[in-house]
């Protein structure tokens, strides 16, 4: 889960990384209250979860409560790059002397955690990375040993931060460290780092990327998700501890296993790509293929008004294909009694374990607009010639 | 032979008496896997029945060595007891761990794979997030179904589970040596490279399929990796082509950020050193059929 900035901010603040005063407004009203309380020049932050905002008007800086509110009424409702402006951080204004760059995060490629940091801040690390890489320093980080004071001023000083502010930087980065490790965060980003003109260290900006897989041990990180921004099927399906994500094609796609649903997606876009049609979704069911289970899926995937067809696509592992086949005719029982349509045709493919028994099963059931294909190329070319027929 | 596991692998099961540990014991010794015994320090000196086949229950992983000559663990233990359990592995010197839990923090992984790496790899893992590792014929240890192949000479590495099942049984009347799901996440023990580097080396095995998805430059460093060292022929495949940028596809560790992970950039690594790319899964399987038929 990617963080907005203030929330970023927060998570700062509260494991001791030196911030400027601020806070989160959703109105212009809010704006001007916290302008007051700050005094002074304020500055005006978008916040959305993409890059640009600056360029696009996002930032703007205020000399009061009055015009904070004139300043926030303009970029609230504010579109960005395809994302609405829903909030503004209100901070107190900084002059800056220098700009500086700083991230923890997980290497992938080496297993292992990585300190980048840069004398050149403000902008986007792929730039530094690429036009000045000499400037970047990349600090592997034992995730046993942790970065301690030493540490962090040894990846100040590969940074090459001025002399005159390592030891404010090297507090910065055992702190920011804190928040990498005690919030489970596989990012945090401050860009920039600053240096004011009277020499004191500050995370004006910050990226927080947190662990999804962590959520059981991070109560708190709940309350951190964007309600608004996701997507209503998505939070219905999480509910029912379905796997979904909402796309934008025609053809509904439900199956088992991670990789199998994603080159559904695949097979489905080749196959539909002469026809105009694409998938709708992604869901992956999972190990078990319950009633339960098929028809909330169903029903999700019907609920998104685009969907013409579906293609559930079954690879019969340890879920032997008779039990998926059972799940599919009592998920229609199921949805009939519940007084829910099926309200659009069901290429079923059925192959692996115990794949005739459940063909024989569905074949018997004769549910209505149902028919099954017994390769998942097939079914997909199916599945995409029943969507584009009914769009 | 085989690789990482064979008919001398005597495997232990951390968290036999769970649900999904007892099931998957079951399967596994019904597929004729040696099953020596399971872990929980709470029920040590007990035993549990499997279908008339008694198993002793070890407090941990080495007295469950100690007493039976395990060689291989699998664990079952769920997310928050996950690291600890690796870290029992590793500290019990055991050859092979196979991690099928999904959902683990991948700060506990990476901690645990620096705690291994500073002890010097003795124990190697599989996982975690994955459905494990099997020789079919001789040894299965994890949740991959064992009658949907046969024993033969093709090696399998994959990301992604079903793609694996799906795989083993387009492919089952040719065979297979070793099938290796290396687990969707971030960060896992095993990689694409060790196990491509295990079949090249691997008398038995001749020709490799390997299994990507989007995310991260793991198939990127396989195809540097066959053009210095794989010999044998290899047929990849490639999962997410159509997959929207920044969102997470199922698997923790599937999500394209940017420009990098994509899987055209993948495809046209493993294309650019003479691997042969299916478009689909089946397509995939065709590409071996005729490898191996036109030996």
């Amino acid at each position: 889960m990617d963080l907005f900035e203030y929330q970023a901010r927060d998570l700062f603040a509260a494991h001791g990384v030196p911030v400027l005063r601020g806070g989160v407004a959703t109105t212009p009203e809010q704006a001007s209250e916290i302008a007051a309380d700050l005094g002074g020049t304020v500055v005006i932050k978008a916040q959305v979860k993409v890059g640009g905002r600056g360029k696009a008007g996002g930032v703007k800086l205020a000399d009061g409560p009055d015009d904070a509110k004139a300043k926030a009424t303009a970029i609230l409702g504010m579109d960005i790059k395809g994302h609405t402006v829903h909030r503004v951080l209100v901070a107190e204004a900084s002059d800056i002397a220098e700009e500086y760059y700083f991230s923890f995060l997980l290497d992938r490629s080496n297993r292992t955690f990585l300190a980048m940091a840069s004398r050149e801040g403000g902008v986007e690390i792929e730039q530094i990375a690429v036009e000045k890489p000499d400037a970047l320093a990349r600090i592997p980080i034992d995730p046993i040993v942790g970065v301690d004071l030493a540490k962090a001023r040894e990846i100040a000083v590969a940074a090459s931060y001025p002399e005159e502010i390592l030891d404010q930087a090297a507090v910065a980065i055992v702190a920011l460290w804190d928040v990498f490790t005690a919030e489970d965060a596989t990012l945090v980003e401050v860009n920039p780092l600053v240096k004011t003109p009277d020499g004191v260290v500050l995370a004006l900006d910050g990226k927080v990327t947190l662990d999804d897989n962590a959520a059981f041990r991070q109560p708190g990180h709940a309350d951190l998700v964007d309600a608004e921004a996701t997507d209503p099927l998505e939070a219905r399906a999480k509910e029912a501890n379905l796997n979904y994500v909402k796309l934008d094609g025609e053809v509904g796609i439900i199956g088992n296993g991670a990789g199998l649903v994603m080159s559904t997606l695949d097979v489905v876009s080749y196959a539909g790509e002469a026809m105009g049609v694409r998938p709708a979704n992604f869901l992956d069911i999972g190990g078990g293929a319950s009633a339960d289970v098929m028809a909330a899926s169903l029903t999700i995937v019907l609920s998104d008004p685009s969907v013409r067809s579906v293609f559930v696509n079954v690879f019969g592992g340890i879920t032997a294909c008779d039990a998926v086949a059972n799940g599919i005719v009592a998920a229609f029982g199921k949805l009939r009694d519940a007084g829910e349509q099926i309200t659009a045709p069901l290429v079923v493919r059925l192959d692996g374990n115990r794949a005739a028994e459940g063909r024989a099963i569905l074949a018997a059931a004769t549910l209505p607009g149902v028919e099954q294909n017994d390769t998942m190329d097939g079914a997909a070319k199916r599945a995409a010639e029943l969507a584009a027929a009914a769009k | 032979m085989a690789i990482f596991l064979d008919r001398n692998s005597r495997v232990v099961v951390q968290g036999m008496t769970g649900s999904e540990g007892s099931k998957h014991t079951r399967r596994m010794l019904a597929a004729g896997t040696t099953v020596v015994g399971g872990t929980n320090p709470k029920k040590a000196g007990t035993s549990v029945d499997f279908d008339g086949v008694s198993l002793p229950v070890f407090a941990g992983i080495a007295d469950a060595m100690a007493a039976t000559g395990a060689n291989v663990v699998v664990s079952f233990v769920p997310p928050p007891a996950a690291k600890v359990g690796m870290l029992e592995a590793i500290d019990s010197g055991i050859a092979l761990a196979v991690v099928i839990t999904e959902g683990i923090p991948v700060h506990d992984t990476t901690a645990a794979w620096a705690y291994t790496t500073s002890r010097g790899n003795v124990t190697r893992i599989i996982g975690p997030n994955c459905p494990g590792i099997a020789s079919p014929g001789q040894s299965n240890a994890g949740i991959i179904p064992a009658d949907i192949t046969k024993p033969g000479r093709i090696g399998l590495v994959s990301k992604s589970g079903t793609l694996t099942y799906q795989m083993m049984f387009e492919l089952r009347d040719i065979g297979f040596s070793t099938c290796v799901g290396i687990g969707g996440d971030p960060v896992v023990g095993t990689t694409h490279i060790d196990c491509l580097r295990a079949f090249q080396d691997d008398p038995d095995t001749d020709a490799i399929v390997m299994i990507g998805e989007i995310g991260g430059d793991a198939e990127e460093r396989a195809a540097a990796f066959i053009e210095s060292y794989v010999t044998k022929p290899v047929v990849g495949y490639v999962a997410g082509f159509t997959a929207p940028e920044g969102k997470t596809m199922g698997h923790a560790g599937a999500i394209v950020s940017g420009s990098s992970g994509t899987a055209a950039a993948k495809k046209e690594a493993l294309e650019k050193v003479g691997v042969q790319v299916g478009k689909t899964p089946s397509e995939t399987a065709r590409l071996m059929r005729e490898l191996m038929t036109s030996r």
